[in-house]
């Protein structure tokens, strides 16, 4: 096998993608070629980095130097300067906002280099499309141990044993929802793998599947081995077609390599994983819904109990878990569940990636132990808001979450400290708020966004959101009334007591979230007709505008 | 491809993997720094560094990381290279061709010796 003297390797997450990555590394490839280095150079794709604020990246091994912002005039003077000549770049770097230096070194980055990875490790370090890459870094070692050394019962003891919850926004704990499965009765077991990943600004599982295919493949084939189960099905939603041909890919590589089908590791065990592909509903990542929607039929919920565990997938015992919940799976099982245990909180226990997006400086995905603290992650990892704007607060949990204002800025991000202000961890989406973000117009996006997403199964749902939506847009156009205060919150806690599933269990939560901390705020669009934030934009009723020629108000 | 059908075939895969992204392994390892500022390429560095690669493929050493620097002012010694081993004198040779490359790997590299009449400096 040849030896390369360097490897180049260009970040192509869809967001990367998005900001020309493939431009980049044609460029850099051709420049590479004009300058005879191809027998010296490999240049390749990597799954996300995380760092996508800066995109399109590209890092240079063995140095480990990594350059961003790239576009394809840059190529040139990368190959020249650095590829040829040894000479780092320093225009191209990462410039610290704070320091004004550049960062030279990959792992020297105050973004990546306060993070800790797990249910990300190997995305952007090592090429998705090739397995070899995934078995050099211990992958399916994890399976190898389990089919060889473990019974079903040890591998639910040690995934109980790590603490770990849900990813997927409940934070079930993951151990316990495998011994439910586990001890339920039937032949016939599913493992359902939810990748339809519809929170807005949300794209930790895309990035894992992008960038990291063979960790989902690898945990749920675990997974069925620990609950009794030969078939998975990968749902992924339809806005992922990059993450849909990675993770085909792999499932074939993984079948070629003899880890997926019949008889692995000659162990008599076998496992066929599916790719089932949603259609664009938000819903379906309930998991009632998702499993409606791989059944062929219309994605809308059902009531639980039967919880899936008993009655899932065309009636049988299924184990539904979250793509990131099962990226966590194999280190567990290589390294031991008191070794993820040993991270986190005292009830939150490992890690969690988080989608950094907003008003702060470095947006992008960051993965984190549990308990860390949001000043952290919004100052030290984010490098603070953008042009000294002041922290109003940090929304989480998407459009069914719920704020953080400024001043709980020292909370413990774990699940029970967040349920206490009022918000959810979710599936991780921070958005950061600075003082020009209105937080009334923002809650009516996310009245918005779940009134177009509800099914309509429900009543308290389907015609609940939408008053609660009928008042949020007058009040936003400066026709609030002083009943509509009391009328949010009685809505808003009768839909929270009766919709049937969590997007309309949920979807109050960000006005009564609004009530609770930023109350003076909606009374000034009420009672003033003012938006403090200047985001409104009322149509007023002065006399002198209403006769304004060709009624301009 | 044949299927894997035991732990020990998985860690020999594992192996053989290893091996091709060993250029993103970091650490300590053996650094072999070729100058390469226009007077070395001049003066044939990319044929020495060729060399060098080569020789380190042939005898399957995987934990030496080959890299390149700028002019280092002493362009009527090129070309040159230092070689930054951990726990030894730095060492940086000089008026070097393809077969010295090759020497230098067999003595330095793989033996530890150090071939002083090729070297220029040597740090204490």
């Amino acid at each position: 096998m040849y030896h390369y003297r360097s490897h180049v390797l260009v970040c192509s997450g869809s967001t990367c993608v998005t900001s020309g990555c493939h431009v980049v590394k044609e460029a850099i490839s051709e420049e590479i070629k004009r300058q005879r280095l191809e027998e010296e150079i490999k240049v390749l794709e990597t799954g996300c980095i995380g760092f996508c604020e800066q995109g399109p990246l590209v890092v240079v091994y063995p140095e480990g130097i990594m350059y961003c912002r790239l576009k394809p005039e840059d190529a040139p003077v990368i190959v020249e300067e650095h590829l040829l000549k040894g000479r780092v770049v320093e225009k191209l770097l990462y410039q610290d906002p704070s320091t004004r230096k550049p960062v030279p070194l990959m792992k020297d980055l105050p973004f990546l280099s306060r993070q800790t990875k797990v249910a990300m490790r190997n995305a952007g370090l090592i090429n998705p499309e090739d397995i070899e890459e995934y078995i050099a870094n211990e992958g399916y070692f994890a399976l190898a141990k389990v089919l060889k050394s473990m019974s079903p019962k040890d591998v639910i003891t040690e995934i109980k044993k790590s603490g770990l919850r849900g990813r997927g926004g409940a934070g079930f704990p993951t151990g316990l929802k495998w011994e439910f499965t586990a001890k339920s009765r039937g032949i016939k077991k599913y493992v359902v793998c939810n990748g339809d990943e519809g929170v807005p600004g949300v794209f930790m599982d895309r990035s894992i599947l992008e960038g990291d295919p063979h960790s989902v493949i690898e945990a749920m084939a675990i997974a069925g081995y620990a609950i009794g189960a030969d078939q998975g099905y990968i749902y992924v939603r339809a806005e992922y077609p990059l993450a849909v041909k990675k993770l085909q890919h792999a499932i074939n590589q993984a079948y070629e390599y003899g880890l997926l089908g019949d008889d692995i590791f000659e162990t008599g065990f076998s496992f066929d994983i599916n790719i089932r592909v949603g259609a664009g509903a938000f819903v379906c990542g309930e998991e009632t819904a998702l499993l409606a929607s791989i059944e062929g039929r219309r994605g809308e919920p059902r009531p639980r109990p039967p919880f899936p565990a008993e009655e899932g997938l065309w009636g049988k015992p299924t184990l539904i878990n979250n793509v990131e919940t099962f990226a966590n799976i194999p280190p567990i099982i290589l390294k031991g569940g008191e070794w993820y245990a040993s991270m986190g909180t005292d009830k939150s226990k490992g890690t969690k990636v988080f989608a950094l997006t907003g008003k702060v400086n470095n947006t992008g995905l960051i993965e984190v132990p549990m308990g860390i603290s949001l000043r952290e992650i919004i100052f030290d990892i984010g490098g603070g808001i953008p042009n000294n704007k002041k922290l109003k607060a940090v929304q989480t949990g998407g459009p069914m979450g719920g704020f953080i204002p400024a001043e709980y800025i020292t909370v413990s991000m774990d699940y029970e400290s967040l349920a206490e202000l009022g918000t959810l961890v979710g599936s991780g989406s921070l958005t950061v708020l600075d003082e020009d973000t209105c937080v009334v117009n923002l809650v009516k996006f996310f009245a918005e966004f779940c009134y177009e997403e509800s099914c309509g199964k429900c009543a308290p749902c389907r015609i609940g959101i939408k008053r609660m939506l009928e008042i949020l847009t007058r009040i936003t156009n400066g026709q609030g009334q002083e009943r509509d205060i009391k009328d949010l919150e009685e809505l808003s806690n009768y839909i929270k007591n009766t919709a049937l599933c969590g997007l309309g269990q949920a979807a109050p939560n960000p006005v009564l979230s609004m009530l609770r901390y930023f109350k003076p705020e909606l009374e000034a669009h009420i009672r003033n007709k003012h938006c403090p934030a200047s985001v409104c934009t009322f149509t007023l009723d002065s006399s002198c505008q209403t006769s304004a020629v060709g009624g301009v108000r | 491809m044949k299927k894997i059908k035991s732990i020990d075939e998985l860690i020999n895969l594992k192996e053989a993997a290893l091996d091709k992204i060993k250029e993103r392994q970091l650490g300590d390892k053996t650094t072999i720094v070729v100058n390469m500022g226009t007077c070395g390429i001049a003066a044939g560095a990319r044929e020495v560094m060729m060399a060098i690669i080569d020789e380190l493929d042939k005898r399957n050493i995987s934990d030496v990381i080959v890299t390149q620097a700028g002019c280092a002012g002493m362009c009527q010694h090129e070309p040159m290279l230092e070689i930054i081993k951990p726990g030894t004198p730095q060492v940086v040779y000089g008026h070097l061709d393809e077969k010295k490359a090759r020497e230098i790997v067999v003595d330095h590299i793989v033996n530890g010796r150090i071939i002083e009449k090729y070297a220029l400096v040597q740090q204490v």
